[in-house]
Protein backbone atom coordinates (compact mmCIF):
# COMPACT_ATOMS: atom_id res chain seq x y z
CA UNK A 1 0.00 0.00 0.00
CA UNK A 2 0.88 3.31 -1.31
CA UNK A 3 2.19 6.14 1.96
CA UNK A 4 2.60 8.97 -0.80
CA UNK A 5 0.19 10.71 -2.89
CA UNK A 6 0.87 10.49 -6.62
CA UNK A 7 1.36 14.28 -6.52
CA UNK A 8 4.65 13.32 -3.92
CA UNK A 9 5.89 10.73 -6.07
CA UNK A 10 5.64 12.92 -8.99
CA UNK A 11 3.81 10.75 -11.17
CA UNK A 12 2.78 11.76 -14.47
CA UNK A 13 -0.28 10.96 -14.49
CA UNK A 14 -1.79 13.29 -12.01
CA UNK A 15 -0.50 16.58 -14.16
CA UNK A 16 -4.17 16.85 -15.75
CA UNK A 17 -3.76 16.90 -19.07
CA UNK A 18 -1.80 13.16 -19.05
CA UNK A 19 -5.15 11.85 -17.33
CA UNK A 20 -7.44 13.68 -20.40
CA UNK A 21 -5.55 12.39 -22.61
CA UNK A 22 -6.05 9.03 -21.56
CA UNK A 23 -9.70 9.63 -21.21
CA UNK A 24 -9.88 11.04 -24.18
CA UNK A 25 -7.59 8.50 -26.70
CA UNK A 26 -7.20 4.84 -26.33
CA UNK A 27 -10.43 2.82 -26.65
CA UNK A 28 -12.94 6.16 -27.33
CA UNK A 29 -10.41 7.48 -30.13
CA UNK A 30 -10.70 4.43 -31.72
CA UNK A 31 -14.01 4.48 -32.06
CA UNK A 32 -14.56 1.20 -29.74
CA UNK A 33 -16.15 2.76 -27.60
CA UNK A 34 -18.43 6.16 -28.10
CA UNK A 35 -17.03 9.21 -26.41
CA UNK A 36 -19.64 10.46 -23.30
CA UNK A 37 -20.86 13.47 -25.35
CA UNK A 38 -22.33 11.28 -28.35
CA UNK A 39 -23.75 8.50 -25.50
CA UNK A 40 -26.03 11.90 -24.04
CA UNK A 41 -26.37 13.52 -27.46
CA UNK A 42 -28.44 10.25 -28.53
CA UNK A 43 -31.49 11.10 -25.49
CA UNK A 44 -30.64 14.74 -26.78
CA UNK A 45 -29.26 15.51 -23.30
CA UNK A 46 -25.98 17.40 -24.80
CA UNK A 47 -24.78 19.98 -23.64
CA UNK A 48 -25.63 18.96 -20.28
CA UNK A 49 -27.06 21.90 -18.49
CA UNK A 50 -27.65 22.59 -14.65
CA UNK A 51 -30.71 22.67 -12.95
CA UNK A 52 -32.01 24.32 -9.74
CA UNK A 53 -28.67 24.44 -7.59
CA UNK A 54 -29.31 22.89 -4.55
CA UNK A 55 -26.09 21.47 -2.99
CA UNK A 56 -22.60 23.82 -2.79
CA UNK A 57 -19.62 21.66 -1.91
CA UNK A 58 -16.48 22.85 -0.84
CA UNK A 59 -13.33 20.91 -0.44
CA UNK A 60 -11.50 22.66 2.39
CA UNK A 61 -8.15 20.74 1.47
CA UNK A 62 -6.43 17.87 0.20
CA UNK A 63 -4.79 16.87 3.36
CA UNK A 64 -5.45 13.78 5.02
CA UNK A 65 -4.61 11.10 7.21
CA UNK A 66 -5.18 7.94 5.00
CA UNK A 67 -3.75 7.40 1.36
CA UNK A 68 -6.57 4.94 -0.44
CA UNK A 69 -6.05 3.41 -3.28
CA UNK A 70 -8.79 4.15 -5.00
CA UNK A 71 -9.13 7.93 -3.98
CA UNK A 72 -9.99 10.32 -6.96
CA UNK A 73 -8.44 13.41 -4.97
CA UNK A 74 -4.88 12.01 -4.23
CA UNK A 75 -5.45 12.70 -0.81
CA UNK A 76 -2.47 12.00 1.64
CA UNK A 77 -0.44 13.47 4.66
CA UNK A 78 1.94 14.80 2.21
CA UNK A 79 -0.55 17.26 0.07
CA UNK A 80 -0.10 20.49 1.28
CA UNK A 81 -3.43 22.62 -0.72
CA UNK A 82 -5.27 23.97 2.59
CA UNK A 83 -8.12 26.58 2.53
CA UNK A 84 -7.05 29.56 4.38
CA UNK A 85 -9.58 31.45 6.73
CA UNK A 86 -9.45 34.27 3.64
CA UNK A 87 -10.79 32.32 1.22
CA UNK A 88 -13.02 30.51 3.86
CA UNK A 89 -14.81 33.97 4.51
CA UNK A 90 -15.65 34.18 0.95
CA UNK A 91 -17.42 30.88 0.73
CA UNK A 92 -19.38 32.20 4.26
CA UNK A 93 -20.54 35.27 2.22
CA UNK A 94 -21.70 32.55 -0.56
CA UNK A 95 -23.26 30.11 2.16
CA UNK A 96 -25.41 32.42 3.57
CA UNK A 97 -26.74 33.83 0.56
CA UNK A 98 -27.28 31.17 -1.93
CA UNK A 99 -30.38 29.26 -2.68
CA UNK A 100 -28.84 26.12 -2.20
CA UNK A 101 -30.30 23.63 0.26
CA UNK A 102 -27.62 21.34 1.36
CA UNK A 103 -23.50 22.37 2.04
CA UNK A 104 -21.04 19.48 1.77
CA UNK A 105 -17.72 19.91 3.78
CA UNK A 106 -15.31 17.69 1.83
CA UNK A 107 -11.59 16.86 1.30
CA UNK A 108 -8.86 15.16 2.09
CA UNK A 109 -9.93 14.91 5.88
CA UNK A 110 -11.60 18.07 5.97
CA UNK A 111 -11.13 17.98 9.82
CA UNK A 112 -7.70 18.69 9.17
CA UNK A 113 -7.88 22.18 8.12
CA UNK A 114 -6.77 24.14 11.09
CA UNK A 115 -9.94 26.68 10.75
CA UNK A 116 -12.49 23.26 10.25
CA UNK A 117 -14.15 24.16 13.56
CA UNK A 118 -14.23 27.74 12.93
CA UNK A 119 -15.56 26.97 9.95
CA UNK A 120 -18.24 24.91 10.89
CA UNK A 121 -19.51 27.17 13.62
CA UNK A 122 -19.50 29.65 11.08
CA UNK A 123 -21.14 27.82 8.60
CA UNK A 124 -24.15 26.29 10.83
CA UNK A 125 -25.06 30.01 11.80
CA UNK A 126 -26.03 30.79 8.43
CA UNK A 127 -29.38 28.08 8.86
CA UNK A 128 -27.99 25.83 5.98
CA UNK A 129 -30.88 22.86 5.92
CA UNK A 130 -28.73 19.93 5.41
CA UNK A 131 -24.31 20.41 6.34
CA UNK A 132 -22.86 17.42 5.79
CA UNK A 133 -19.06 16.84 6.58
CA UNK A 134 -17.88 13.66 5.00
CA UNK A 135 -15.29 12.41 7.65
CA UNK A 136 -13.71 9.10 6.77
CA UNK A 137 -14.22 7.91 10.41
CA UNK A 138 -10.38 7.19 11.17
CA UNK A 139 -9.94 11.12 11.81
CA UNK A 140 -11.27 10.42 14.77
CA UNK A 141 -9.22 8.12 16.38
CA UNK A 142 -5.79 9.41 14.55
CA UNK A 143 -5.05 11.92 17.46
CA UNK A 144 -6.85 13.09 20.81
CA UNK A 145 -7.20 16.18 19.35
CA UNK A 146 -9.65 14.95 16.98
CA UNK A 147 -11.85 12.37 20.34
CA UNK A 148 -14.36 14.99 20.16
CA UNK A 149 -15.51 15.28 17.29
CA UNK A 150 -18.26 13.28 17.44
CA UNK A 151 -19.31 15.51 20.25
CA UNK A 152 -18.38 18.62 17.86
CA UNK A 153 -20.50 17.17 14.90
CA UNK A 154 -23.60 16.91 17.51
CA UNK A 155 -23.58 20.20 18.82
CA UNK A 156 -23.64 21.87 15.13
CA UNK A 157 -26.08 19.17 14.31
CA UNK A 158 -23.64 17.98 11.55
CA UNK A 159 -25.41 15.13 8.83
CA UNK A 160 -21.88 13.22 9.07
CA UNK A 161 -21.42 10.80 5.90
CA UNK A 162 -18.57 8.36 6.10
CA UNK A 163 -17.04 5.82 3.57
CA UNK A 164 -17.00 2.18 5.03
CA UNK A 165 -15.84 0.25 1.74
CA UNK A 166 -16.87 -3.40 3.05
CA UNK A 167 -18.08 -4.59 6.51
CA UNK A 168 -15.17 -7.32 6.47
CA UNK A 169 -11.58 -6.02 7.74
CA UNK A 170 -9.99 -7.83 5.08
CA UNK A 171 -11.38 -5.74 2.52
CA UNK A 172 -11.34 -2.85 4.35
CA UNK A 173 -7.85 -2.17 5.08
CA UNK A 174 -6.86 -3.72 1.29
CA UNK A 175 -8.29 -0.09 0.18
CA UNK A 176 -7.65 1.81 2.88
CA UNK A 177 -4.86 0.59 4.98
CA UNK A 178 -3.61 -1.40 7.56
CA UNK A 179 -5.76 -0.99 10.82
CA UNK A 180 -8.35 1.35 9.11
CA UNK A 181 -11.20 -0.96 9.93
CA UNK A 182 -11.12 -1.43 13.45
CA UNK A 183 -10.53 2.19 13.86
CA UNK A 184 -13.54 2.79 12.10
CA UNK A 185 -15.50 0.76 13.90
CA UNK A 186 -14.47 1.99 16.94
CA UNK A 187 -15.26 5.89 15.52
CA UNK A 188 -18.77 4.17 14.39
CA UNK A 189 -19.49 3.10 18.18
CA UNK A 190 -18.59 6.61 19.45
CA UNK A 191 -20.58 8.50 16.83
CA UNK A 192 -23.54 6.20 17.94
CA UNK A 193 -22.67 6.30 21.44
CA UNK A 194 -23.90 10.47 21.34
CA UNK A 195 -26.94 9.72 19.02
CA UNK A 196 -25.85 9.37 15.38
CA UNK A 197 -27.39 7.07 13.32
CA UNK A 198 -29.40 5.31 16.01
CA UNK A 199 -32.94 4.66 14.87
CA UNK A 200 -35.47 7.25 14.87
CA UNK A 201 -32.29 10.06 15.64
CA UNK A 202 -32.29 13.39 13.78
CA UNK A 203 -28.22 12.99 14.13
CA UNK A 204 -27.89 11.93 10.36
CA UNK A 205 -25.42 9.15 9.88
CA UNK A 206 -24.54 7.83 6.46
CA UNK A 207 -22.09 5.62 5.05
CA UNK A 208 -20.63 5.85 1.67
CA UNK A 209 -20.03 2.07 -0.14
CA UNK A 210 -17.71 2.40 -2.80
CA UNK A 211 -15.90 -1.21 -4.41
CA UNK A 212 -12.49 -2.14 -3.50
CA UNK A 213 -11.16 -3.14 -7.03
CA UNK A 214 -12.29 -2.88 -10.58
CA UNK A 215 -15.71 -3.73 -10.25
CA UNK A 216 -18.67 -1.81 -10.08
CA UNK A 217 -21.55 -1.34 -7.13
CA UNK A 218 -23.79 -3.41 -6.65
CA UNK A 219 -27.64 -2.50 -6.30
CA UNK A 220 -27.83 -0.27 -3.55
CA UNK A 221 -30.69 -1.03 -1.27
CA UNK A 222 -29.25 -5.18 -1.47
CA UNK A 223 -25.60 -3.38 -0.40
CA UNK A 224 -27.27 -1.53 2.18
CA UNK A 225 -28.93 -4.47 3.55
CA UNK A 226 -26.30 -6.58 4.27
CA UNK A 227 -24.30 -3.82 5.64
CA UNK A 228 -26.52 -3.12 8.39
CA UNK A 229 -27.08 -6.99 8.86
CA UNK A 230 -23.50 -7.33 9.55
CA UNK A 231 -22.62 -4.29 11.70
CA UNK A 232 -25.08 -4.41 13.92
CA UNK A 233 -24.74 -8.35 14.54
CA UNK A 234 -21.28 -8.18 14.67
CA UNK A 235 -20.11 -4.77 16.33
CA UNK A 236 -23.61 -3.30 16.88
CA UNK A 237 -23.49 -0.41 15.50
CA UNK A 238 -26.35 1.51 13.52
CA UNK A 239 -26.08 3.99 10.65
CA UNK A 240 -28.95 5.13 8.82
CA UNK A 241 -28.43 5.08 4.90
CA UNK A 242 -26.00 3.27 2.45
CA UNK A 243 -24.79 5.08 -0.44
CA UNK A 244 -23.10 3.41 -3.29
CA UNK A 245 -20.49 5.32 -5.08
CA UNK A 246 -18.98 4.42 -8.48
CA UNK A 247 -15.36 4.60 -8.47
CA UNK A 248 -14.40 7.10 -11.32
CA UNK A 249 -11.44 6.37 -13.53
CA UNK A 250 -9.62 9.57 -12.03
CA UNK A 251 -6.31 10.19 -9.66
CA UNK A 252 -5.05 7.26 -7.74
CA UNK A 253 -8.08 5.13 -8.76
CA UNK A 254 -7.46 5.75 -13.10
CA UNK A 255 -3.33 4.92 -11.84
CA UNK A 256 -4.55 2.02 -10.26
CA UNK A 257 -6.94 0.69 -13.53
CA UNK A 258 -4.09 1.34 -15.46
CA UNK A 259 -1.05 -0.74 -13.52
CA UNK A 260 -3.85 -3.12 -13.46
CA UNK A 261 -4.27 -3.96 -16.44
CA UNK A 262 -7.95 -3.43 -15.93
CA UNK A 263 -8.84 0.33 -17.31
CA UNK A 264 -9.91 -0.89 -20.48
CA UNK A 265 -12.45 -3.88 -19.20
CA UNK A 266 -13.13 -0.95 -16.20
CA UNK A 267 -14.30 1.45 -19.02
CA UNK A 268 -16.17 -1.25 -20.70
CA UNK A 269 -18.21 -2.08 -17.74
CA UNK A 270 -18.85 1.63 -17.10
CA UNK A 271 -20.60 2.02 -21.11
CA UNK A 272 -22.50 -1.19 -21.03
CA UNK A 273 -23.89 -0.12 -17.68
CA UNK A 274 -24.66 3.10 -18.92
CA UNK A 275 -28.32 3.92 -18.18
CA UNK A 276 -29.93 7.13 -19.95
CA UNK A 277 -32.22 7.96 -17.18
CA UNK A 278 -28.90 8.59 -14.69
CA UNK A 279 -27.96 11.44 -16.61
CA UNK A 280 -30.74 13.91 -15.85
CA UNK A 281 -29.62 13.51 -12.36
CA UNK A 282 -25.92 13.68 -12.30
CA UNK A 283 -24.19 15.80 -9.44
CA UNK A 284 -23.25 18.59 -11.30
CA UNK A 285 -26.64 19.47 -12.63
CA UNK A 286 -27.58 20.42 -9.30
CA UNK A 287 -24.17 20.69 -7.80
CA UNK A 288 -21.20 23.39 -7.63
CA UNK A 289 -17.97 22.42 -6.12
CA UNK A 290 -15.27 25.28 -4.71
CA UNK A 291 -11.59 23.96 -4.35
CA UNK A 292 -9.59 24.73 -1.56
CA UNK A 293 -7.96 28.03 -3.36
CA UNK A 294 -11.82 29.26 -4.03
CA UNK A 295 -12.07 27.58 -7.89
CA UNK A 296 -15.61 26.85 -9.44
CA UNK A 297 -16.29 23.59 -10.91
CA UNK A 298 -19.03 21.23 -11.81
CA UNK A 299 -18.46 18.63 -9.62
CA UNK A 300 -15.60 16.89 -6.98
CA UNK A 301 -14.22 15.37 -10.06
CA UNK A 302 -13.32 18.37 -12.81
CA UNK A 303 -12.05 19.79 -9.86
CA UNK A 304 -9.23 17.14 -9.53
CA UNK A 305 -8.86 17.22 -13.64
CA UNK A 306 -8.37 20.39 -13.11
CA UNK A 307 -11.46 21.44 -15.29
CA UNK A 308 -13.21 25.05 -14.26
CA UNK A 309 -16.18 25.74 -14.82
CA UNK A 310 -17.17 27.29 -18.08
CA UNK A 311 -18.68 30.79 -17.25
CA UNK A 312 -17.18 33.53 -17.05
CA UNK A 313 -17.60 33.63 -13.02
CA UNK A 314 -14.85 31.15 -12.07
CA UNK A 315 -13.68 31.57 -8.53
CA UNK A 316 -15.77 32.15 -5.54
CA UNK A 317 -14.94 35.83 -4.78
CA UNK A 318 -16.88 36.70 -8.14
CA UNK A 319 -19.92 34.41 -6.96
CA UNK A 320 -22.95 35.12 -9.28
CA UNK A 321 -25.33 32.45 -9.10
CA UNK A 322 -27.28 33.09 -12.14
CA UNK A 323 -24.75 33.81 -13.97
CA UNK A 324 -23.25 30.54 -13.17
CA UNK A 325 -26.03 28.87 -13.40
CA UNK A 326 -26.39 29.68 -16.93
CA UNK A 327 -23.39 27.36 -18.56
CA UNK A 328 -22.47 24.44 -20.45
CA UNK A 329 -21.11 21.36 -17.88
CA UNK A 330 -17.87 20.06 -18.48
CA UNK A 331 -17.70 16.36 -19.65
CA UNK A 332 -15.53 13.75 -20.73
CA UNK A 333 -15.71 9.74 -20.37
CA UNK A 334 -15.31 9.99 -16.70
CA UNK A 335 -18.56 11.16 -16.51
CA UNK A 336 -19.59 7.17 -17.50
CA UNK A 337 -18.63 6.76 -14.03
CA UNK A 338 -21.69 8.76 -12.66
CA UNK A 339 -24.46 6.68 -14.98
CA UNK A 340 -23.56 3.97 -15.02
CA UNK A 341 -26.64 1.34 -13.69
CA UNK A 342 -28.57 3.05 -11.24
CA UNK A 343 -26.22 6.20 -11.46
CA UNK A 344 -23.65 7.39 -9.02
CA UNK A 345 -23.68 10.71 -6.79
CA UNK A 346 -22.14 12.48 -3.42
CA UNK A 347 -25.55 11.14 -2.26
CA UNK A 348 -25.61 7.62 -3.92
CA UNK A 349 -27.82 6.05 -6.79
CA UNK A 350 -29.88 8.67 -9.01
CA UNK A 351 -32.64 6.94 -9.78
CA UNK B 1 -8.54 -15.06 -35.96
CA UNK B 2 -7.36 -15.39 -32.30
CA UNK B 3 -4.55 -18.08 -31.80
CA UNK B 4 -6.31 -19.64 -28.55
CA UNK B 5 -10.05 -20.48 -28.10
CA UNK B 6 -10.57 -18.57 -25.13
CA UNK B 7 -10.06 -14.72 -25.58
CA UNK B 8 -11.12 -13.09 -22.11
CA UNK B 9 -12.39 -9.90 -24.74
CA UNK B 10 -14.54 -12.28 -26.61
CA UNK B 11 -16.91 -12.23 -23.15
CA UNK B 12 -17.88 -8.48 -24.22
CA UNK B 13 -19.06 -9.91 -27.28
CA UNK B 14 -21.14 -12.24 -26.25
CA UNK B 15 -24.69 -10.26 -27.15
CA UNK B 16 -23.18 -10.54 -30.99
CA UNK B 17 -24.66 -13.78 -30.71
CA UNK B 18 -28.14 -12.17 -31.69
CA UNK B 19 -27.31 -10.78 -34.70
CA UNK B 20 -27.24 -14.31 -36.08
CA UNK B 21 -30.73 -15.19 -34.50
CA UNK B 22 -31.94 -12.15 -33.55
CA UNK B 23 -35.48 -13.83 -31.88
CA UNK B 24 -33.87 -16.32 -30.25
CA UNK B 25 -30.88 -14.14 -29.18
CA UNK B 26 -33.16 -11.82 -27.87
CA UNK B 27 -35.49 -14.36 -26.33
CA UNK B 28 -32.66 -16.01 -24.62
CA UNK B 29 -30.86 -12.28 -23.10
CA UNK B 30 -34.29 -11.56 -22.07
CA UNK B 31 -34.57 -15.17 -20.31
CA UNK B 32 -31.24 -14.46 -18.89
CA UNK B 33 -31.98 -11.24 -17.40
CA UNK B 34 -35.07 -12.41 -15.82
CA UNK B 35 -33.42 -15.43 -14.11
CA UNK B 36 -31.20 -13.28 -12.27
CA UNK B 37 -33.53 -11.11 -10.68
CA UNK B 38 -34.52 -10.78 -7.22
CA UNK B 39 -37.05 -13.02 -6.90
CA UNK B 40 -38.30 -15.81 -4.20
CA UNK B 41 -33.85 -16.53 -4.18
CA UNK B 42 -31.86 -13.06 -3.71
CA UNK B 43 -29.90 -11.58 -6.39
CA UNK B 44 -26.95 -12.64 -4.15
CA UNK B 45 -27.73 -16.26 -3.68
CA UNK B 46 -28.34 -16.56 -7.57
CA UNK B 47 -24.79 -15.17 -8.23
CA UNK B 48 -23.05 -17.52 -5.72
CA UNK B 49 -24.94 -20.51 -7.49
CA UNK B 50 -24.66 -19.66 -11.02
CA UNK B 51 -20.45 -18.93 -9.77
CA UNK B 52 -20.89 -22.64 -8.19
CA UNK B 53 -22.03 -23.99 -12.03
CA UNK B 54 -19.47 -21.92 -13.50
CA UNK B 55 -16.88 -23.86 -12.33
CA UNK B 56 -18.65 -27.33 -12.57
CA UNK B 57 -19.31 -26.61 -16.67
CA UNK B 58 -15.84 -25.13 -16.76
CA UNK B 59 -16.60 -22.14 -18.42
CA UNK B 60 -13.81 -19.80 -18.34
CA UNK B 61 -15.83 -16.63 -19.17
CA UNK B 62 -18.88 -17.39 -16.35
CA UNK B 63 -16.16 -17.41 -14.20
CA UNK B 64 -14.66 -14.21 -14.46
CA UNK B 65 -18.48 -13.20 -15.63
CA UNK B 66 -19.64 -14.22 -11.69
CA UNK B 67 -16.68 -13.20 -10.02
CA UNK B 68 -16.57 -9.82 -10.78
CA UNK B 69 -20.83 -10.38 -10.25
CA UNK B 70 -20.10 -11.35 -7.16
CA UNK B 71 -17.81 -8.82 -5.95
CA UNK B 72 -20.04 -6.42 -7.11
CA UNK B 73 -22.65 -7.86 -4.81
CA UNK B 74 -20.15 -7.81 -2.07
CA UNK B 75 -19.49 -11.42 -1.44
CA UNK B 76 -16.71 -12.67 -0.10
CA UNK B 77 -13.64 -14.59 -1.36
CA UNK B 78 -14.42 -17.26 1.58
CA UNK B 79 -18.27 -17.36 0.55
CA UNK B 80 -17.10 -17.73 -3.04
CA UNK B 81 -15.06 -20.16 -2.58
CA UNK B 82 -17.70 -22.30 -0.24
CA UNK B 83 -19.70 -22.22 -3.24
CA UNK B 84 -17.00 -23.33 -5.85
CA UNK B 85 -16.70 -26.44 -3.25
CA UNK B 86 -20.24 -27.01 -3.58
CA UNK B 87 -19.94 -27.29 -6.66
CA UNK B 88 -16.98 -29.51 -6.76
CA UNK B 89 -18.83 -31.69 -4.06
CA UNK B 90 -21.56 -32.41 -6.22
CA UNK B 91 -19.59 -33.05 -9.44
CA UNK B 92 -17.23 -35.33 -7.63
CA UNK B 93 -20.55 -37.04 -5.85
CA UNK B 94 -21.93 -37.34 -9.25
CA UNK B 95 -19.11 -39.36 -10.46
CA UNK B 96 -18.73 -41.46 -6.93
CA UNK B 97 -22.28 -42.08 -7.02
CA UNK B 98 -21.60 -44.41 -10.05
CA UNK B 99 -19.57 -46.31 -8.12
CA UNK B 100 -22.44 -48.11 -7.25
CA UNK B 101 -23.79 -49.12 -10.46
CA UNK B 102 -19.79 -50.48 -10.92
CA UNK B 103 -20.40 -52.63 -7.63
CA UNK B 104 -23.88 -53.93 -8.76
CA UNK B 105 -22.23 -54.66 -12.31
CA UNK B 106 -19.32 -56.33 -10.82
CA UNK B 107 -21.46 -58.63 -8.45
CA UNK B 108 -24.11 -59.34 -11.28
CA UNK B 109 -20.97 -60.55 -13.29
CA UNK B 110 -19.38 -62.16 -10.32
CA UNK B 111 -20.28 -65.85 -9.16
S1 LIG C 1 -10.55 8.40 -0.15
FE1 LIG C 1 -11.03 9.87 1.46
S2 LIG C 1 -10.04 9.02 3.28
FE2 LIG C 1 -9.13 8.02 1.52
S3 LIG C 1 -7.30 9.24 1.02
FE3 LIG C 1 -8.98 10.01 -0.22
S4 LIG C 1 -9.83 11.70 0.95
FE4 LIG C 1 -8.62 10.47 2.35
S1 LIG D 1 -18.13 13.52 -13.48
FE1 LIG D 1 -18.89 15.50 -12.84
S2 LIG D 1 -19.37 16.52 -14.75
FE2 LIG D 1 -19.26 14.37 -15.21
S3 LIG D 1 -21.36 13.63 -15.00
FE3 LIG D 1 -20.32 13.27 -13.07
S4 LIG D 1 -20.85 15.05 -11.86
FE4 LIG D 1 -21.24 15.59 -14.00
Amino acid sequence: MATKSLKARHEALVMDNKQMEILNGGIFEDGELPYFKDKIAQTGQFPLRPKQLEILQINVGYMCNQVCEHCHVDAGPDRKEIMTRETMEMCLEVIRNTAAHTLDLTGGAPEMNPDFRWFVEEAAKAGIKDFIVRSNLTIIRANKKYYDLPQFFKKHNIHVISSMPHYTRGKTDKQRGEGVFDLSIKALQELNAVGYGMPGSSLRLDLVYNPSGAFLPGDQVAMERDFKKALKEDFEINFHNLFSITNLPIARFLDYLIASGNYEDYMYSLVEAYNPSAVANVMCTNTISVSWDGWLYDCDFNQMLGLKVASKIRHIRDYNEDILNDRNIIISQHCYGCTAGAGSSCQGSVT
Amino acid sequence: MADSYYDPADLRKFGNITDWSEELGTKFFEYYGKVFEEGALSAREKSLIALAVAHVVKCPYCIDAYTKDGLQKGITKEEMMEAVHAGAAIESGATLVHGVQMMNKYNKLSM
